[in-house]
């Protein structure tokens, strides 16, 4: 499946996410990373831990609700894998960013900017091994 | 008032996600994909994301201490183990074949496209799977970051 080449907006998009990372540690102090936030509020340590996480999840999935009222058009989500590559892979996800501790936004983005030598070796696998996933699925295996 | 301010800062993350195509496995997948259909978008996510966060975070670190609290939370785990590495190398497998990683899944929860959902379940299941892993062994792993 091809798709369009939108650097303008992905850069946009990028430095809205590098603005809410900013925000959100001059703010409550904490890193904005996917998988702390969702790993909090699945086993909260306190309710205090549960509420900010919750707000934050909150405004996200407002997210697309807003682009939608301002650009009338939903955000576009195309899943061009089957349902269950959907859900092995949500679950090999969910097991790897649990022991590697973080996974795009909370190494990718915050611990690369904080240049934490454990977030730089965490992203630089991490990528190198999404890649050559999809190689071997696409152009070896052919899915 | 806290939370009002956090809102709008999830609420900035989520449309950042939600136009830059993260929340779009289509496009994350093209990305890697640079032997087939090639789309090269998501360097300017990561760049425009890194530089902002870089710049914001010295900003912020100038300060002694975050508004609404007496001290940043930072991860304190200095060690690059197995853990490390062999996590992130099995997110990548896992990100390579859903296309979704959970920053962009997080927010496409918004389109209510039953698909996020599946992912959104399958990642929380992977995640107790992994806390249960984590409690018959070894101490308790280091901070999520």
């Amino acid at each position: 499946m091809e798709t369009d080449f939108t650097p303008f907006a992905s850069l946009t998009g990028g430095i809205l996410i590098g603005l809410a990372a900013t925000l959100l540690m001059a703010s409550l102090g904490r890193i904005m990373g996917a998988t702390g936030i969702l790993t909090g509020l699945i086993r909260p340590a306190s309710a205090d831990e549960f509420k900010w996480r919750a707000a934050l999840l909150a405004g996200m999935v407002s997210g697309p609700v807003v682009v939608l009222l301002l650009t009338g058009q939903m955000p576009a989500v195309e899943v061009p894998v089957s349902v269950p590559m959907l859900v092995v892979g949500g679950m090999i996800v969910g097991l790897g960013v649990t022991f590697g501790g973080g996974c795009t936004s909370g190494h990718g983005v915050c611990g690369m900017a904080r240049l934490s030598p454990r977030s730089i070796v965490a992203t630089v696998t991490f990528m190198i091994f999404t890649a050559v996933t999809v190689f071997v699925l696409r152009h070896v295996v052919g899915v | 008032m806290r939370f009002v301010i956090t809102y709008l800062i999830g609420l900035v993350f989520g449309v950042g996600i939600a136009i830059s195509g993260m929340a779009n496995p289509a496009k994350v997948l093209n990305f890697f994909d640079i032997a087939g259909s090639w789309d090269p978008s998501l360097a300017f996510v990561m760049g425009g994301a890194l530089i902002t966060t870089l710049i914001g975070y010295r900003l912020v670190f100038g300060r002694s201490a975050p508004m609404f609290d007496t001290r940043f939370h930072l991860p304190t785990g200095r060690s690059i183990d197995l853990r490390l590495v062999g996590g992130s190398a099995v997110f990548g497998i896992g990100w390579g074949i859903a296309g979704f990683c959970p920053g962009g899944a997080l927010p496409a929860l918004g389109t209510g496209r039953w698909e996020v959902f599946a992912f959104v379940g399958a990642v929380i299941a992977g995640i107790l799977l992994a806390r249960f892993v984590q409690s018959l062994g070894a101490p308790a792993a280091g901070a999520s970051a």
